[in-house]
């Protein structure tokens, strides 16, 4: 499933990288402490977090993550942005907090259409 | 006034010689801009991929140089890092100008951290780095001044 698919059964946000959008989704981690997402997340992966700084855009391209959620509304500042376009990392934003956002995208992961 | 003090993990059976470098080089880090936090294992990254270093080796010297590089910006006033590539290894080491580890069994726990309130609102500081750094190298050796800096070696086997 492409982010895009995801973006739009959740009602997500694009904030930026929406030329990446089309990138396949292997999998979620969800997490604030970036050490433990550098260690513990995977390639192709969405990175569900409230950190808004420009260091997430970093740590999601190092790990080649598919993209970034922002929950809780949480909005990345204008330089996490403007890197993320630049590294071509998408970023979403949901309105929903990590539990629920998480058990959604887990659903839509791995549940056979 | 603490002695230098000084811990390898993971020692391993040397390499042979004879290994010529395909590729030797250094990056700045500047100490607590975090702005530019991770530009250096960016470039790492980019160097190893283009070298043709295999994908699972490239995400390990990532992860490790990260670490490593955060550390410079979190609590280092500049830090010098040195990637060389030979055939059977990569070798990244980093050296910094900053205030030293003055007990590196202590700072090597999982979760012990030093890290002040900013730096653990941006979700570093979690004490997880060394860990991570140890956990991702196949060898890792630290030593640290108290008071002049903190140099770090790290290997990761090619196949």
């Amino acid at each position: 499933m492409t982010i895009k698919e995801i973006a739009e059964k959740l009602n997500l946000e694009v904030k930026a990288g929406r030329g990446s959008l089309d990138r396949d989704v292997t999998g979620g981690y969800t997490g604030d402490l970036l050490s433990d997402v550098m260690a513990n997340s995977k390639e192709g992966y969405l990175w569900v977090t409230r950190q808004v700084h420009q260091n997430i855009v970093a740590v999601a391209s190092l790990k080649e993550h598919a993209g970034i959620i922002l929950i809780n509304s949480c909005q990345p500042t204008k330089e996490t942005l403007e890197k993320a376009d630049i590294e071509k990392v998408p970023i979403l934003v949901s309105d929903l907090p990590a539990f629920e956002l998480s058990g959604k995208i887990y659903n839509l992961l791995t549940t056979k259409s | 006034m603490q002695k230098e003090s000084s811990v390898a993990y993971k020692k391993l059976t040397p390499v042979g010689e004879a290994n010529h470098n395909l590729y030797s080089g250094t990056f700045h880090i500047e100490g607590g801009n975090f702005n530019s936090a991770g530009m250096v294992s960016t470039s790492i990254k980019s160097i190893l991929k283009e070298l043709g270093i295999p994908g699972d080796i490239v995400r390990r010297a990532a992860i490790v140089s990260y670490e490593a590089e955060i550390n410079v910006v979190s609590y280092a006033k500049k830090g010098l890092v040195t990637l060389l590539v030979d055939a059977g290894s990569v070798n990244i080491e980093v050296k910094d100008e900053g205030p030293g580890i003055p007990n590196i069994e202590l700072a090597m726990q999982e979760g012990y951290s030093t890290a002040d309130q900013r730096i653990r609102e941006m979700g570093f500081g979690a004490g997880m780095g060394l860990c991570n750094i140890k956990n991702y190298s196949d060898l890792f050796h630290i030593e640290s001044e108290v008071g002049k800096g903190t140099h770090l070696k790290m290997i990761i086997y090619t196949p």
